[in-house]
Formats: structure tokens, C-alpha cells, sequence
């Protein structure tokens, strides 16, 4: 018989509750193309630095859910990616690439 | 006519005179076929993302010109018989990207302007090199 009240008083103890919820990861915020936002229309294949913020790691081109971008000027990024690897001026495979 | 810019790369090994040669033996390519420039860049020895031909760096050099489209294959094709050259690649610009280039251009000549006052301004003697 104790036992049992102890396993069940127990379980209420673990049972965790909160008296006003907690905010985690509840709001999200809201993606936006960054383009859009700026009113930037030509994306440049010569500027390596500013096409480091839609590659990763690895040096693959990041999608559109990650960076928000809409899908026009999506299109525009991966062709300037392409073209900036091209040139050489973004490697098509590497490790760290955005630590060198 | 067309918008056109050019970025190629040039093996490392060649000396500067002969990169130069090289790069005005295009420009005058382009003029002869009816062609303008209208700016050229030089970005001087940079490091490659990866090797191209056993080669870990090139000289790059950035030409924008206008022109009848039909030039753009011919110097596609000396490009590839060049061994010189490493890279190359040629892109339309459209409205967008020439008010871009514009920008940029401005960019750099007020970025130039104020510390080339000591330098000397770049004033390459233009030879009048019968086209």
C-alpha cells in the first residue's frame, strides 16, 4: 500500500506545470526576401563576400526556406553562385568555406 | 548593341608586361569589330577558390564594352585557342545589371580618387596602335 502512494505522489511530482506558458519557440519570426526588402535588382557574381550569406559550409547553395528569399531572385542567386564558381571565386566543394 | 562584360583569368606566370599585351591585343580585338569600351578593371593576382590547370592563383581583368552580338562568340573562340588564358566568361547585361556596373564604377573611381592623389592617377600613355 505505501508503495503504491509513493509511486503515485511521486508521478505527481514529476508531472511538471506552469502557471503562465512558456514562450519558447512559440513566435517565430517572420523570413522575408532581403531583396525585396532593399529593392536590390541585379545580383552581382563578383562579389564573393556578399554571396557567402546564401552558401553553407560545404559551399552549397542554401534554399529558399532557410533564407527567405522569394523564389525571382532565387533564380538570380543560384545563377550568380554558378557563375561566381565558375571564376573561380567560390569553390564548387570544400570544407569550412566560410572560416578561410 | 548589346551590353557585354568579360571576366578572364590569366596564368600567373606570364610577367606584367605581357599580361598587359595580352589584355590590350583583346581590347583591340573588340574595337576592331565595331566594338566600345566602355571600362575595363584590372583585379591584379588573386588566390583561386581551386586549382585550374595545376595553378592556385590568375591575374583577372574585367572588360565591359558594347557591341553587336555576333563578337561574342569570336572571342569566346580565341579565348579557348589562348593558352594563356585560364578562364574566362562572358555575360549579357540587362538594364538592371548596367545601372549596377554604373554603381560600381563610381564606387571605386571615388575609392581610387582619393588615395591615387599621391599615387599619381594612372595615365597609361593611350598609343594610338593603328587598328
Amino acid at each position: 500500500m505505501s508503495k503504491i502512494e509513493e509511486q503515485s505522489s511521486g508521478g505527481n511530482q514529476g508531472e511538471i506545470r506552469y502557471l503562465t506558458p512558456l514562450n519558447i519557440a512559440t513566435v517565430s519570426k517572420k523570413k522575408y526576401c532581403r531583396f525585396k526588402r532593399s529593392g536590390i535588382k541585379y545580383i552581382d557574381y563578383k562579389d564573393p563576400d556578399f554571396l557567402m550569406s546564401f552558401i553553407n559550409d560545404q559551399g552549397k547553395i542554401l534554399p529558399r526556406r532557410i533564407t527567405g528569399t522569394s523564389l525571382k531572385y532565387q533564380r538570380k542567386v543560384s545563377v550568380a553562385v554558378k557563375r561566381a564558381r565558375h571564376l573561380a571565386l567560390l569553390p564548387y566543394i570544400g570544407d569550412l568555406v566560410k572560416e578561410e | 548593341m548589346q551590353h557585354y562584360e568579360t571576366v578572364f583569368i590569366l596564368n600567373p606566370v606570364l610577367s606584367e608586361s605581357q599580361i598587359e599585351e595580352t589584355v590590350k591585343k583583346y581590347q583591340k580585338y573588340i574595337t576592331s569589330a565595331k566594338g566600345e569600351i566602355i571600362d575595363t578593371e584590372n583585379w591584379g593576382l588573386k588566390k583561386l577558390a581551386y586549382p585550374i590547370n595545376k595553378k592556385k592563383s590568375g591575374f583577372y581583368q574585367l572588360i565591359e564594352f558594347s557591341s553587336e552580338g555576333d563578337i561574342v562568340s569570336d572571342l569566346e573562340l580565341q579565348f579557348r585557342r589562348d593558352e594563356k588564358v585560364l578562364r574566362y566568361l562572358t555575360v549579357k547585361l540587362d538594364k538592371y545589371a548596367l545601372a549596377w556596373s554604373q554603381k560600381r564604377r563610381e564606387k571605386l573611381k571615388s575609392k581610387t580618387e582619393k588615395p591615387s592623389e599621391e599615387k599619381e592617377p594612372e595615365s597609361q600613355p593611350s598609343e594610338p596602335v593603328n587598328a
